[in-house]
């Protein structure tokens, strides 16, 4: 599924709404969470998953071409944990 | 450096601010969009949000595991799980705004 098949599914599912509206509650909701944990925030969504930042140390990495020792930054990227319903939902079991 | 924790709510609220929606129709609309990417999971499709990330599933095999307490060691079963990769626009913003 991409986001155009989830704004349509939005749209379809919600006969009072048009696409662009789909379109835009899609788009907000995904901006917020960018927005978020650009700040440093937490996005938890009981059941799906929480997305957080993590904070990776600099390092010295290699070139894998050609072996030579280059000093890699720290940096803070991105990082999704699946929530524990999901989890169980992929794996079938749906009593939880 | 992390302060708050954002939650359904503050979504809600995003969506109610953005469109002329009730309060109620945000939340339940967020609701939705959830369910329809946790479906689409379930039902083994990737899922990619331009300009936000790909989630997709995995099949883990089974392994053996030990109980760090007590050194025993059990089998870990065989498993589904959801990767997400970040895209390069969430990456970049992410990198600047935690500096």
């Amino acid at each position: 599924m991409i986001r155009s098949e989830l704004v349509q599914k939005i749209a379809e599912d919600n006969p009072a709404l048009n696409v662009a509206d789909a379109e835009r509650i899609v788009t907000t909701i995904f901006d917020e969470i960018i927005s978020s944990i650009s700040s440093g925030n937490r996005v938890e969504l009981r059941g799906f998953g929480a997305f957080s930042v993590k904070k990776r140390e600099a390092r010295t990495g290699r070139n894998p071409k050609t072996g030579d020792a280059v000093s890699v930054d720290s940096k803070h990227i991105p990082f999704f944990k699946t929530g524990k319903l999901l989890r169980d939902r992929l794996n079938g079991n749906n009593d939880s | 450096m992390s302060s708050k924790t954002l939650t359904r709510i503050e979504l809600s609220e995003a969506v109610y601010r953005e469109v002329g929606l009730s309060r109620n129709e945000s939340a339940e609309l967020v609701e939705t969009v959830l369910n329809h990417i946790s479906n689409a999971l379930i039902n083994g499709e990737q899922v990619k949000i331009s300009a936000f990330g790909t989630f997709s599933t995995r099949n883990k095999k089974q392994r053996i595991g030990r109980n760090p307490k007590t050194g025993t060691e059990i089998p870990i079963t065989s498993r589904r799980v959801i990767s997400f990769k970040a895209s390069q626009i969430m990456k970049e913003k992410v990198a600047a705004g935690n500096k």
